[in-house]
């Protein structure tokens, strides 16, 4: 599953956000989506998950447009979101099987998808305890079995570590990278930490709207001419 | 996407929204205190203010606690439905409603549905308000309470609609007291929840046409009106009539960039957080 993004440009009124931006990702690959604060991770993630209507240029997702079949593409896509999207206050399972009938699932098939998802991600005994009772790590694993449910085929993730400490923001990152090489997930990582980054991944940088590089990691490097990615990202976006 | 589909996803709110209102229960518990108040308090320093006389759907004398208690039960259903559907655009629901929003269901559907669990979740508070009523003697007859249903139904997704059209549109009224102010007290004022409209008139006409104009005097009559078991077309057909319309524009015209959903300012030439 790839997806495809041509000339994309966005503007807050008169505040240009995107500006031509032109990606397409590899079909089981991790992507890391590399930007400072402010280069427009975000919005680009509002226009991949349709909370953000296209303002000029086009998103295909397997060849198929976003806008004209975004049902298609929803099923195909899981999202973390950066801010917390879990209700506090209900169990780990009632989260997954609101998450599973939104999809169209009907109750045991979540039931079963779910627990099989936080089996896998060890989460399994959790499953009755609220929310509010896991830590940071285990929220955000949850989210992600959770935007794995419906068996997406594309798995987005905006800052998934905000607000986690350095263990567990590795352990989710490995985690992650995992997933994807067992299961041939395509992932999209945004981040603007470097220490997410390893160089052999696809990397794509993003700043001021604008998309800077594109391609492997060492790749990139190699033709800056620097000695590793976080004095490419220096060297390119004044940051890190 | 097939009807199963959408049968599943429409269960799915439904019981997320009452496993919330279960976990929220003492909250719910206390919006009750407030039209208890009405009917208790202000009723009883009203009662010998207003007299009532014998109007339609009543067929005798009845007191000002009869009279108010079908508007009380709209106004119950008029505070959460704004409260929930700015809580739907600005702060606590958020989460869900990126969840929701991920669906691959259409947009207009899930949020008619959501609308609707958190009507359902309201009139759950509306039988149990009439249950307490009957302490200070409103009787309805007891199909009433299952005939006045519908008008319950229609007046929270008419509601709910119009919450969700001012929370994404009117940037002004992003927190409770401006809606409070400018929607919720309006309207219940200038409707017949308190008093006939014919009263209304005699104090000042153009009142009485501002009321006729308000949507929630006919959601009001209508749900008194089933509540004697009686039909009511006009209130009734008027707001199946708003309800159609305003469902139609807050989820054709419901734009996730106009809210925080995103985590960013509701606003198109701000700025947000990237």
């Amino acid at each position: 599953m790839t997806i495809e993004a041509s000339n994309l440009s966005f503007r807050y009124g008169d505040r240009p956000v995107l500006r031509e931006v032109s990606f397409a990702l590899t079909s089981g690959r991790f992507h890391a989506l590399l930007g400072p604060n402010g280069a427009g991770k975000s919005t680009l993630f509002g226009l991949l998950t349709r909370l953000l209507a296209l303002q000029q240029g086009e998103l295909r997702l397997a060849g198929q447009s976003l806008k004209h079949q975004p049902a298609e593409a929803m099923r195909q896509i899981g999202v973390v979101f950066q801010q917390n999207a879990l209700d506090l206050d209900l169990t780990v399972r009632q989260n997954l099987q609101y998450h599973a009938a939104l999809h169209g699932l009907s109750r045991k098939e979540a039931r079963a998808r779910g627990d099989r998802e936080l089996e896998r991600f060890n989460l399994l005994e959790r499953a009755n305890d609220a929310v509010r009772q896991l830590n940071g790590g285990h929220r955000r694993r949850v989210e992600i079995a959770r935007a794995l449910l419906h068996e997406p085929s594309l798995l987005l993730l905006d800052e998934p570590t905000v607000g986690l400490d350095v263990a567990s923001r590795k352990a989710l990152n490995e985690h992650v990278r995992t997933l994807s090489e067992e299961d041939g997930l395509t992932v999209l990582w945004a981040t603007h930490l470097i220490e997410e980054v390893r160089a052999d991944d696809r990397v794509l940088i993003l700043h001021q709207g604008q998309l800077l590089a594109d391609g492997n990691g060492q790749a990139i490097c190699d033709a800056e001419g620097t000695r590793d990615l976080a004095e490419t990202f220096h060297a390119l976006t004044g940051a890190g | 996407m097939k009807a199963a589909h959408y049968w599943h996803c429409f269960v799915g709110i439904q019981t997320r929204e009452w496993l919330r209102f279960w976990q929220q229960r003492t909250r719910f518990a206390s919006a009750l205190v407030r039209p208890l108040l009405w009917l208790v308090v202000f009723a009883a320093g009203f009662r010998a203010v207003l007299g009532i006389s014998i109007i339609p759907p009543y067929d005798t004398y009845i007191t000002y606690e009869t009279y108010i208690a079908p508007g009380l039960c709209g106004m119950i259903i008029l505070f959460n439905s704004m409260q929930g559907a700015l809580s739907m655009v600005y702060d606590r629901e958020l989460g869900s409603m990126r969840v929701l929003l991920m669906s691959p269901l259409p947009r207009p559907f899930l949020l008619v549905t959501k609308l609707l669990a958190m009507g359902v979740v309201s009139i759950g508070q509306v039988y149990v308000f009439l249950l307490l009523a009957l302490l200070v003697d409103v009787e309805p007859p007891l199909w009433g309470y299952l005939a006045v249903l519908p008008a319950l139904i229609l007046t929270s997704l008419m509601l709910g609609a119009l919450g969700l059209l001012i929370a994404t549109w009117i940037k002004q009224l992003e927190n409770f007291a401006g809606v409070m102010n400018f929607v919720i007290f309006p309207m219940f004022f200038m409707s017949s929840a308190l008093y006939p409209l014919w009263r209304m008139n005699e104090a000042s006409p153009w009142l009485y046409w501002i009321c006729q104009f308000n949507p929630f005097t006919h959601a009001v009559e209508a749900i008194r009106f089933s509540l004697y078991l009686e039909w009511n077309p006009m209130a009734f057909g008027i707001t199946a009539g708003v309800t159609a319309m305003l469902a139609l524009l807050a989820t054709a015209g419901f734009r996730p960039q106009r809210t925080r959903v995103l985590g960013s300012k509701p606003a198109l030439d701000e700025q947000p957080e990237q």
